[in-house]
């Protein structure tokens, strides 16, 4: 562990009621790689998510991002949207949340709210209509427009979000998070219900994220392909517990994390869902 | 403290009223997830309703109270529940599948139309009756002050009682009971598992009618009159007694009819009758701030 | 009152014997519901004693009115086959529709800004153009919270008394005139918003609808008991009429006319009431089409689309509902000090729920967001109303039985598309089952 950590999770615990999701996990997320959290279902996966990205608040820990210049923030302190506004912590959702009825570019603009908040002088100066303004609203666009050719949905800028076919929202909507310039891109199975090609697309594309634009990625994915070929780092986690943490090589032959994901074969246990 | 006492009684009685408005709110929003705010003038319906059916009796010459309540009360509940049933259909069941906001003004619509027709039909007045039953009992006298339980307030608390068992045991041991549960977990799923679902939805309009129907008699009853126009004040009442006790609750709503018809009498009793509403309207704001789900309504758990 | 909506495939729903059972079914169910409220009428006698007369004869026409009614609503059935609008409105018709409604609005507002001149000699139609037009701006400021944030609010109306009464109020108690009185009028009604807000910004749907509901009650309750101040059901008299611009329009020396050297006409403040209305119905179409397209505007229809997305975006949830109330409130409020100058006179009773439930109606019936929408649905329901003016205890029973069937036969509205805010190529509007509607 260095002083390259972006997120760094200590003893985070997340209770609902009776039912423990989360127990005294601990990991480290490094800075411009891709680490992945994997896990059999109702492992506690998206509930770190929820906690990391504002959306719980953690019942025990804390989550710390640093960053590049060494300041950080305790994510566990900050309510959701200054996760994103402040910490720089931009997600995706397991159920792809755009906003349907508005464009793809419409939806990229919306993510880059903060920026243009600011730029139209908190909608005064907008109103007036002041060049500072429209030259900001220019440079959005461009940003959006770049962003659309990236994933190749260019052609489609104009069309409703929700009428675009499914694989094409999961890739609106990262490039939707990374609108908001992002240090950390948290993506909750962004390859679920892709078929082999687009998977392969989402590879290419998340690798350019960390390599291009200088953001590290956590991932949560259950589909191996996609989990073993890109990832720098792996966590795992079972019953809100981390059973193993390493190198996609080493985790592949951790004899724990193929019982996890196989059985022991002392029975089938039930998985309290204690996350959502 | 005889004062208080009094208060007591006189609140349970108008919060009764309220909480069997309120459960027909409470069900008709569990079951197809919409306020139905043409609920508060089934309830001045089923008061006109008793009221004709009262004065024909009268002018036949039925003189044996009893008896009179009991056809009243079976007549105004018969013909309260078509008004329910015929209100979903017409209004209601076009939109089901359609936008939160076209049912919402669709009911709007409806609860102008029924105010109306009945101001229509049976002009603007304030229509009183002599009072059916009289006599009371004086439970407690000291100081020149006599708390007074009178008989129409038994006879409202004693109704609500029964109904609200007859009600419960429907809901929770009869087929069609399961049913109404079953749709309001999933329509769809109903339907595939056999529940007819209109039917079900239109039972649940027409029980929760009668409720209202029963809630216009004792109005009837206990103030000797109606009116148009009391179907909008004691709806959105009721409606605000629903959402206090968490709407979608059943349990919820009798508690939330209790509530806000304390509140008003005591506000009336210590405070200021004029304030009396601006008082119900404030806590409701006031506990929803603190409980944005009302008293007994289940968490929101947001899926994220 | 129409036949009940039919269960069955059409291909059953045809034959004479169908469609005589179906009538025959929905007569007797009149018979039930009409039965007791129209066979009888109950009367005072001369001593004061309730007693009724019956009224047989009506009670058999209004049965055979929904036999004949349910027979015809059957065959139009067959002839259009299952209601539903794509069918009644066929593909070629609406894209002319479309092509004509970019027409529509340049054409609407050259007409307005006529309307003056055409009617001049009309006092009637420009005293119905002026109400026509306060609802519209109603419906514009409405809209802003109703339409693009998808914040449901059933108690609009208190902002349009708190503009009102403030102007009522700071006109007669310290003589301010109306352009002073204006923006704080907007600025009162804008706090007041805000002040609805903050407890409302947990809430969702129906805890929404029945807060905001009591808040309009609050309002009105407390204007209604607070004699001292609002002088109470009798409400405030005297409120000075608009000057233009200080030139008070009134016969005289120092009147408006005078200045001018034209003989002094009434119809001269009319006119000039009639282009405030418009100027401020304009100003508030203009704010707002130009806020959709700045990031806030963007913010409420994001809210409205998906609300923990946008917080996932780190939009700040709490700074967007509460200025979406704001300045829907803000537009209510000028509304109400425009109202409050006309009338000269206010009261309570103009600020009731019925005025609420109307402004919405105005603002779905238009098509959630579609301000040509808003502005053509105000016009034919305050129109449509005012068609009933002779007939006035029918007019509401009238009014519901329109917003019913309006609701069944267009839940989206007249306008239920939507316009992009920003396009990269092709400015296409965005089918309405797309647009959600906002869970608040």
């Amino acid at each position: 562990m260095s002083g390259n950590d972006i997120l760094a999770v200590e003893h985070l615990s997340m209770r609902f009621g009776g039912i423990v999701a989360v127990n005294d996990l601990s990991f480290t997320a490094q800075r411009n790689r891709i680490t992945a959290l994997i896990g059999p279902n109702g492992a506690g996966k998206t509930t770190v998510f929820n906690c990391i990205t504002g959306f719980y608040k953690p019942t025990e820990g804390s989550i710390r991002l640093t960053r590049e210049d060494g300041g950080f923030r305790q994510l566990e302190r900050l309510n959701d949207f200054r996760i994103s506004k402040l910490a720089k912590v931009a997600r995706t959702f397991q159920n792809i949340r755009l906003f349907p009825g508005m464009t793809a570019l419409e939806n990229l603009m919306v993510a880059q709210h903060n920026v243009l908040m600011r730029a139209s002088g908190f909608t005064l100066l907008g109103l007036l209509g002041l060049p500072t303004w429209r030259a900001a609203e220019r440079d959005a666009i461009e940003r959006a427009r770049s962003w659309l050719d990236r994933i190749g949905l260019l052609d489609r800028a104009d069309d409703a979000a929700g009428n675009l076919p499914y694989g094409d929202q999961r890739r609106l909507e990262i490039a939707r998070a990374m609108c908001t310039e992002p240090a950390l891109l948290c993506l909750d199975e962004p390859a679920a219900g892709l078929n082999a090609r687009e998977s392969a697309a989402l590879n290419e594309l998340l690798l350019a994220i960390r390599d291009d634009y200088d953001t590290s990625i956590l991932l949560i994915e259950h589909d191996m392909s996609v989990v073993m070929e890109i990832s720098d780092h792996i966590v795992v986690l079972d019953y809100g517990v981390k059973i193993a943490d390493g190198a996609p090589r080493a985790i592949r032959d951790d004899p724990k994390v193929i019982a996890a994901y196989l059985g022991t074969g002392d029975g089938e246990e039930i998985v309290a869902e204690g996350v959502s | 403290m005889d004062y208080f006492a009094q208060q007591l009684i006189n609140g349970l009685v108008l919060g009764s009223i309220y909480g069997l408005i309120a459960i027909g709110y409470t069900m008709v929003y569990g079951i197809v997830g919409m306020i139905n705010f043409a609920h508060g003038d089934i309830f001045m319906i089923g008061g006109f309703i008793a009221l004709i059916t009262f004065l024909i009796l009268v002018s036949m010459g039925l003189t044996a109270v009893p008896l009179i309540l009991l056809v009243v009360l079976l007549v105004s509940m018969a013909v309260t529940a078509v008004y329910g049933w015929a209100v979903e259909l017409i209004a209601y069941r076009p939109l089901r599948q359609s936008f939160r906001l076209a049912p919402m003004l669709s009911a709007i619509g409806m609860s102008f139309v029924l105010s109306n027709f009945s101001q229509v039909t049976q002009g603007a007045q304030v229509k009183p009756i002599p009072p059916l039953i009289t006599g009371g009992h004086t439970l407690h006298e000291s100081a020149g002050f006599a708390v007074r339980l009178s008989n129409v307030q038994i006879v409202v608390v004693v109704t609500t009682v029964v109904l609200l068992a007859i009600f419960t045991w429907l809901v929770s041991r009869t087929r069609l009971g399961r049913d109404m549960r079953a749709c309001e977990q999933d329509q769809t799923m109903a339907a595939l598992l056999g529940v007819d679902v209109n039917r079900t939805i239109s039972m649940t309009f027409v029980i929760g009618a009668a409720l209202a129907a029963v809630a216009g008699i004792m109005y009837l009853l206990y103030y000797g009159l109606v009116d148009f126009y009391m179907g909008f004040v004691a709806g959105i009442k009721a409606f605000t007694a629903a959402v206090l006790g968490g709407i979608g609750s059943l349990p919820g709503a009798m508690l939330g009819g209790l509530a806000i018809g304390l509140i008003e009498t005591f506000w009336s009793a210590y405070f200021s009758i004029e304030y009396k509403d601006v008082a119900a309207f404030s806590i409701l704001i006031v506990v929803l701030i603190f409980m944005p789900t009302g008293l007994l309504g289940r968490p929101e758990v947001e899926k994220v | 009152m129409t036949a009940p909506s039919s269960q069955l495939p059409a291909t059953h729903s045809s034959g004479i014997a169908f469609i005589l059972k179906k009538a025959f079914i929905s007569a007797c169910v009149a018979l039930i519901l009409f039965s007791l409220m129209i066979g009888i009428r109950t009367l005072p006698n001369e001593s004061g004693q309730l007693t009724y007369v019956t009224r047989f004869p009506q009670l058999a026409a209004m049965v055979a009115i929904v036999f004949g009614g349910s027979i015809v609503v059957e065959l139009l059935r067959l002839w259009w086959g299952p209601v539903d609008t794509a069918r009644v409105i066929p593909p070629s018709i609406q894209s002319a529709l479309d092509f004509g409604g970019r027409l529509i609005a340049p054409a609407l507002l050259i007409f307005a800004l006529l309307v003056p001149v055409i009617f001049y000699q009309q006092r009637y139609i420009l005293d119905l153009a002026i109400l026509v037009l306060t609802y519209v701006m109603l419906g514009w400021g409405l809209n802003v919270v109703v339409g693009l944030a998808g914040l449901l609010d059933l108690g609009y109306v208190a902002f349009y008394a708190v503009g009102a009464y403030s102007y009522a109020l700071l006109a007669t108690n310290f003589g301010l005139g109306f352009w002073e009185c204006l923006p704080l009028a907007g600025l009162l009604a804008a706090c007041w918003g805000v002040m609805l807000g903050f407890p409302v910004l947990r809430l969702r749907g129906d805890y929404l609808a029945i807060v905001t509901l009591a808040f309009g009650e609050i309002i009105r309750l407390v204007i209604v008991n607070w004699q001292d101040l609002t002088g109470g059901p009798n409400g405030i008299s005297g409120i000075p009429r608009p000057t233009f611009f200080g030139i008070p329009l009134v016969p005289g020396d120092n009147g408006f006319a005078a200045k001018l050297g034209i003989p002094f006409s009434p119809t001269h403040r009319i006119v000039f009431l009639f282009y405030l209305i418009l100027a401020l119905a304009l100003l508030t179409n203009w704010v707002t089409i130009r806020l959709r397209r700045l990031p806030i505007g963007r913010a409420w229809e994001a809210l409205r689309e998906d609300e923990v997305a946008c917080r996932a975006l780190g939009i700040n949830i709490t700074t967007t509902k509460l200025s979406a109330f704001a300045i829907g409130a803000m537009f209510g409020g000028f509304a109400g000090a425009f109202f409050a100058t006309r009338q000269g006179f206010i009261s309570p009773e103009s600020f009731t729920f019925q005025e609420s439930a109307l402004v919405l109606a105005i603002v779905v019936l238009g098509g959630m967001g579609s301000q040509l929408g808003v502005a053509l649905s105000a016009f034919a329901m305050i129109g449509g109303f005012e068609l009933f003016r002779g007939f006035d205890q029918y007019r509401m029973l009238v009014f519901g039985i329109a917003m019913v069937l309006l609701m069944v036969w267009r839940p989206r509205g007249l306008i239920g598309h939507r316009a992009p805010t920003v396009f990269l190529e092709h400015n296409r509007a965005i089918a309405a089952d797309l647009v959600k509607e906002g869970r608040g």
